[in-house]
C-alpha cells in the first residue's frame, strides 16, 4: 500500500504525515509513506485544500487533518474495498 | 457525553461567566487589588484585566458558531455555486462565500487552480480570495466586542463592497494572460470524496475543533495586543493620534495603508491596538483602512500566490485592492 501525504509544508500538512505514520506504526501493516510536497503534483490530484490524504492514488480526504484513529479506519476500509 | 449537551453546559456557563464579567473586573480592581480610581496604572490594569477576558470569551463562542456554520460549506460547494454564475453576481456570490467558506492561505494556490478548471472567471475567484482573508469571525468578534455593532457592519460592509468591486475590476482588465501559463495546462482527475452522513453533533464537535485550533494560534496575539493597547490607553495623552492619524491630514489614509499592506498580524493582534489608536483621537477612515491592509493584504499570501500568478498580476491584485481600501478610508473620514 502506497499511502502520499499532499502539502507544501504547513503547520497542517506535517501534522498529517506524522499521524499517518503513526497509524501505520499501530496497524502493523506494510505500507509507504511518501511526502508530495512539489504544488503542481498536488493540485493534479484535483484537491482544493491541503493538506490531503492519498492512498492508492485514491484521494481519501482533503482540507483537515483526521485524528490518528480516523486514519486508521480509513486505511482499513480502503484495504477492505481492495481486496474485495 | 454527547457533544450537543456538552455544548449546552458550556453556553450555559459562558453566559454566567459573560453577564458577571464587569462585576467581577471592579471587585477584583478595586476590592481586591485596592488600586485607586483615575490613575494611568489603574487605567491601564483595569483595561486589560476586563478587556482581555471579554475579547477571549466573545471568540470562543463565535469561532464555535463559525466553526458550525462553516461544517455546511467546503470549498468544493462553493465552486459548485460559482460555476456558470454570470459576472457581477459571481462576484457577490463569490465574497459573501468567502467569508463562510473554510479557507487558509495555505491552501490559496490548490483552490486558485481549482476555482480556473471549473471556467470561474479569474474576478470572481478574486473576489473570494480578498473576501476569505479580510472578513473573518476573528476580526468581527473584536471589532464588536471593543467597539460596538455599528463598527463590525461598517467594516463587514465596506470589506464586502471591496471585494465585489475589486473581482469586477480585475476581471475587466483582462489578466488572464498574467497568469502563470502551467496553470492552463493542469488536468487534475476529478474526485470523489465519500459522502459521510454528518450529524449535528458531528457540527458540534467541528465547532469544538475550530475553538482548540483557532484559540490556540491567536490567544497569544490577543493578549499581546491587548496589553499594547492596554499600555496607549493608560499613558498616551488623549488626542495625541489626533495630529497623526486624524482627518485633517490628507496623508494619513495613503500612508496607513502603505504601512499596513507589507505589516501583517492576523485581526487578533492588530485590533486591541487599533482600538487604543482609535480612543486618543485618530480618526475612523484612517483606522479601518490601516486595518484592513493589515488583515486584508498580506506578504505570505502574495508570496503563496506567485506561484500562480505573474508577478504583473500580483502587482495589480494588491493595486487594486489597496486602492479600493484607500476610497474607504477618505470615505469614513469624509462622513463621521
Amino acid at each position: 500500500m502506497t499511502i502520499k501525504v499532499l502539502g507544501t509544508g504547513c503547520l497542517n500538512c506535517k501534522t498529517l504525515e506524522q499521524r499517518t505514520r503513526e497509524a501505520i506504526a499501530s496497524l502493523n501493516i506494510d505500507a509507504s509513506v511518501e511526502k508530495v510536497e512539489d504544488i503542481q503534483k498536488i493540485v493534479a490530484y484535483g484537491i482544493l485544500r491541503t493538506p490531503g490524504l492519498v492512498i492508492d492514488e485514491k484521494v481519501i480526504s482533503s482540507g483537515s487533518v483526521p485524528s490518528v484513529d480516523a486514519i486508521k479506519e480509513m486505511i482499513l476500509k480502503h484495504a477492505l474495498q481492495a481486496a474485495t | 457525553m454527547k457533544a450537543t449537551t456538552f455544548a449546552s453546559i458550556l453556553l450555559t456557563a459562558w453566559l454566567v461567566a459573560y453577564w458577571f464579567l464587569a462585576d467581577a473586573v471592579d471587585v477584583l480592581v478595586y476590592g481586591f487589588l485596592k488600586m485607586d480610581e483615575g490613575t494611568h496604572l489603574t487605567s491601564a490594569v483595569y483595561f486589560f484585566v476586563y478587556e482581555a477576558p471579554k475579547v477571549l470569551l466573545l471568540l470562543v463562542l463565535v469561532v464555535f458558531l463559525v466553526g458550525i456554520v462553516r461544517s455546511y460549506f467546503s470549498p468544493e460547494r462553493t465552486r459548485t455555486i460559482l460555476e456558470n454564475k454570470p459576472l457581477l453576481l459571481g462576484n457577490v456570490f463569490a465574497s459573501l462565500l468567502g467569508i463562510v467558506t473554510p479557507f487558509c492561505s495555505c491552501s490559496a494556490v490548490p483552490l486558485f487552480i481549482g476555482f480556473v478548471e471549473a471556467g470561474i472567471p479569474l474576478g470572481v475567484t478574486f473576489s473570494f480570495l480578498i473576501a476569505a482573508p479580510m472578513i473573518n469571525e476573528i476580526a468581527v468578534v473584536l471589532l464588536f466586542g471593543l467597539f460596538g455593532w455599528k463598527v463590525a457592519l461598517v467594516y463587514v460592509g465596506t470589506g464586502l463592497s471591496i471585494a465585489i468591486l475589486a473581482g469586477f475590476v480585475i476581471n475587466k482588465l483582462k489578466v488572464e494572460r498574467y497568469v502563470e501559463d502551467w496553470v492552463y495546462s493542469i488536468r487534475s482527475q476529478s474526485i470523489e470524496l465519500q459522502a459521510q452522513t454528518v450529524t449535528f453533533a458531528n457540527r458540534v464537535q467541528f465547532g469544538f475543533d475550530a475553538v482548540r485550533d483557532i484559540v490556540a494560534k491567536v490567544w497569544f496575539y490577543i493578549l499581546i495586543g491587548i496589553g499594547v493597547g492596554a499600555g496607549i490607553h493608560g499613558y498616551v495623552p488623549a488626542d495625541f493620534m489626533a495630529s497623526v492619524m486624524g482627518k485633517s491630514s490628507w496623508w494619513a489614509v495613503p500612508l496607513s495603508v502603505l504601512i499596513g499592506v507589507p505589516l501583517y498580524s492576523n485581526a487578533a493582534g492588530i485590533i486591541p491596538i487599533v482600538h487604543a489608536l482609535l480612543e486618543k483621537g485618530a480618526s475612523l477612515g484612517t483606522t479601518l483602512a490601516f486595518m484592513m491592509s493589515v488583515i486584508g493584504l498580506s506578504l505570505p499570501e502574495m508570496i503563496i500566490l506567485r506561484k500562480v500568478l505573474k508577478l504583473q498580476l500580483i502587482f495589480i491584485f494588491v493595486g487594486v485592492v489597496a486602492t479600493g481600501i484607500v476610497m474607504v478610508g477618505y470615505l469614513f473620514n469624509a462622513i463621521t
